[in-house]
């Protein structure tokens, strides 16, 4: 359906909906979400049941900080919908929906990782694509793009001048 | 910042000695010049393939751009059984100690040629992420830059490194 | 009865079990890149398995956030280095989606074609290390073979080889050289029998067939619960792709077929992908019809437009000397303009997008949040293999350890896009 038909059949359970560029935007607290997403699976007009990508953005010195965004898809309908939630800083957590979509399993792993947002509930919450002793959350806006030393301890800097072996 | 020489592997000979040697007009005896001639003509790398450099590495080996004229075609899946390392492809910080390991278990004598602007410098990726070039870990024989090289300027890589290892000496 | 025997069965009277922990990667010629396995052995049975990645770990994401919004094209790019145009559509038109811009029609044929072009050179690697990973060699040079000839295409008008940064905010970056269309077309003329080569060679070895049929099989439900796109979940017999369901490009205009098959398995898969490459041939013949009529590459709107026009020159891709002579000598205005563009760049309105496009492996999205600066503020690529990889666990517990080679192969995940 449309995307002006969706924001009026979700916004009527959920009033917080957005439809800005042509996609809709859900905005939910953290203790509606495993309810909204089994309520927005089960809608026979809706069926968003295809759970596409997790992720989160930092925006530090506001108030909530992090938002973690959820990108639905109906296979039947073929529309989409996105769900946010807002976190505070101290307070950085909220359910897995692994229990609802086994494929967020890797996706709220990586959240977690570059982001130290914990998902309760999780069965295996930890680093992914970092290594597993890296210490800090880099994709925080409060961290640094870093790059100079290399941290293996096998290894030294080497100024450039220096690292030509003939 | 403490500065550690990673040097050429091989006889503790350092760069500048080498350099002279080369200069001096090298008398290497002819069992020095088999050994370099049998060194060099068919070095075989291990499979160390990374990123989009390795792709380019394997279309070098596959049939338009033929690795199999200098006797590469083999790579040697197993460390113990290659001489040469073509790290081709960014090296993250967590495959930095794979590195290191697969690069101890090669049998001496031993090259590495690194592969594309990643692997000799952190390339465009001067970040948390990546080892702002792999010489912090392993000595380089050869750097290869291009991202990625093509496979010509790779094979112009293996070359010069054919013509270093032929015009060796060894301290015998 | 031997004393052996007898202290054998005195013993517990049990046949004592143990599993057996293997590590295959990350340095490995079959995984298919830096791909770690935990295999957990019960002989050659394989009990559990844990994939371990993070090993190409490059932090593109956080680097977009460093960098000009045009300068993301070429971080984006070289995540799934197997299919870099997918990448750079994605992103531009997400980019595009936000500014509220729209490039011109002869762009969007131009990026058609060079991603249904990168289609079939994605598959080609896929068989090319498919067959070598099971032990067909030669596959392997027949698929590099072809795959070299549109890697010559895409040198002839991108300047590159690889990773070329060729789709642009707002449109593509140069259009085809003057002999671009012929050589396309010749291409297009020799594949198919290539195809039948490959399917001569492959499709009914009954070593190929007893290697992949019947291995492997994830079903429908499974693959949906998981996330799987591509041509994993379209084996299935679920039919999804994002070219027709969610068209972008004009794709609603072109004429071609999604091919579905209903076994599961990893032969289902190899037909599946032979016959999107006929199908991507299809498309690139269409695409090649409207590209006839000459027309702009590149959207007219100064302050989205890449300021320069660029030719391939002898060492690679340049500014034209007939720009350079324009900004240098003739307008202190357009030098100006291109100084700032280049520099600064776009100024994207704050909002956010999830655009997402069929790539050779699947649904890849790219979901980009910008705050109405220079910079985009988060970009996230919601890469197909990172979340395929998931399903390896289902696929290949219970199997053997041969089979998990066939498994991943078949799955054909990029290291680069699921680690980024």
């Amino acid at each position: 359906m449309r995307v002006t038909e969706l924001a009026e059949r979700v916004g009527a359970r959920y009033p917080h909906i957005v439809v800005a560029r042509d996609e809709a935007t859900l905005t939910l607290d953290r203790d509606e979400l495993l309810g909204a997403l089994g309520a927005l699976r089960d809608d026979p007009e809706l069926r968003l049941g295809f759970l596409s990508s997790v992720t989160a953005t930092d925006r530090p010195g506001r108030d909530p900080r992090f938002w973690v965004a959820y990108e639905l898809y109906s296979l039947e309908h073929r529309h989409r919908l996105r769900l946010k939630v807002g976190l505070a800083e101290d307070d950085a957590s909220l359910p897995s929906v692994t229990g609802l979509f086994p494929t967020a399993d890797w996706l709220e792993r990586e959240t977690y990782d570059f982001y130290g947002i914990v998902f309760d509930g999780h069965p295996d919450l930890r680093r992914i694509l970092l290594p597993d002793e890296w210490e800090g959350w880099p994709l925080r806006k409060t961290e640094e793009l870093g790059g100079v030393n290399t941290r293996f301890h096998g290894g030294a800097f080497i100024p450039p001048v220096d690292r030509r072996s003939t | 910042m403490p500065v550690e020489r990673l040097e050429g592997h091989l006889t503790g000979r350092t760069a500048e000695e080498s350099e002279e040697e080369l200069k001096r007009g090298l008398l290497l005896t002819s069992l020095d010049k088999a050994v370099n001639w049998a060194r060099k003509q068919s070095m075989w790398p291990v499979t160390f393939g990374l990123a989009c450099c390795a792709i380019e590495m394997m279309a070098a080996g596959a049939g338009d751009y033929d690795l199999s004229r200098w006797g590469m075609e083999l790579f040697r899946a197993s460390p113990r059984q290659a001489d040469l390392m073509i790290v081709a492809g960014r090296v993250s910080q967590k495959m930095a100690p794979v590195l290191r390991t697969v690069y101890d278990q090669m049998p001496e004598p031993k090259w590495v040629i690194s592969m594309g602007v990643c692997a000799s410098a952190g390339g465009m990726f001067t970040n948390y992420a990546i080892v702002q070039g792999v010489d912090t870990i392993v000595p380089v024989d050869i750097y290869v830059p291009g991202c990625p090289p093509k496979p010509e300027m790779l094979m112009y890589g293996i070359l010069r490194l054919h013509e270093k290892v032929r015009t060796e000496g060894h301290a015998t | 009865m031997s004393q052996h025997r007898e202290a054998d069965v005195l013993s517990t009277g049990e046949v004592r079990q143990e599993t057996m922990v293997v590590n295959m990667g990350p340095q490995h010629p079959s995984t298919h890149g830096v791909l770690r396995l935990l295999l957990e052995l019960d002989g050659e049975t394989v009990v559990t398995c844990k994939p371990i990645i993070g090993y190409l770990h490059t932090g593109i994401e956080k680097n977009t956030e460093y960098r000009t919004w045009q300068q993301g094209v070429a971080f984006v790019t070289r995540a799934d280095y197997l299919a870099p145009f997918f990448n750079e559509t994605a992103y531009c038109l997400a980019v595009e989606k936000l500014l509220g811009v729209e490039a011109p029609p002869r762009a969007q044929v131009l990026r058609v074609l060079f991603m249904e072009m990168n289609r079939i050179a994605s598959h080609l690697v896929w068989l090319a290390t498919a067959g070598m990973e099971l032990g067909a060699v030669s596959v392997m040079l027949y698929g590099f073979r072809e795959r070299e000839t549109i890697l010559d295409i895409f040198e002839a008008a991108t300047g590159l080889r690889m990773n070329h940064a060729y789709v642009r905010i707002g449109g593509v970056l140069m259009d085809l050289p003057p002999d671009g269309l012929d050589a396309i077309g010749d291409f297009t003329a020799m594949m198919p029998g290539r195809i039948r080569e490959y399917e001569n060679l492959l499709s009914r070895n009954p070593i190929w067939v007893e290697r992949n049929a019947g291995v492997g099989v994830l079903p429908a439900e499974d693959a949906l619960g998981l996330g799987v796109t591509g041509p994993v979940l379209r084996s299935a017999g679920v039919d999804k792709d994002v070219r027709r369901d969610e068209p972008y490009c004009g794709y609603e205009t072109y004429e071609f077929d999604v091919p579905v098959r209903e076994a599961a398995d990893c032969y289902a898969r190899f037909e599946l992908r032979l016959e999107e490459m006929r199908q991507s041939l299809r498309i690139i013949e269409q695409s090649l019809e409207r590209l006839a009529e000459p027309g702009p590459v590149m959207i007219e709107d100064p302050k989205v437009a890449w300021p320069a026009r660029l030719e391939v020159g002898p060492d690679g891709i340049g500014n034209a000397p007939s720009y350079i002579t324009h900004i240098m000598e003739e307008s202190m205005e357009a030098l100006i303009h291109h100084f700032k563009m280049v520099t600064e760049g776009v100024s994207v309105p704050a909002g956010e997008v999830y655009v997402p496009v069929e790539s050779p492996r699947g649904e890849l999205g790219l979901y980009v949040v910008s705050d109405g600066g220079h910079r985009p503020y988060r970009v996230k690529i919601r890469d197909p293999s990172f979340v395929n990889l998931q399903s390896v666990p289902a696929m290949v517990e219970g199997g053997l350890v041969a089979d998990a080679v066939a498994v991943i192969s078949s799955l054909d995940p990029v290291m680069g896009g699921v680690d980024r």
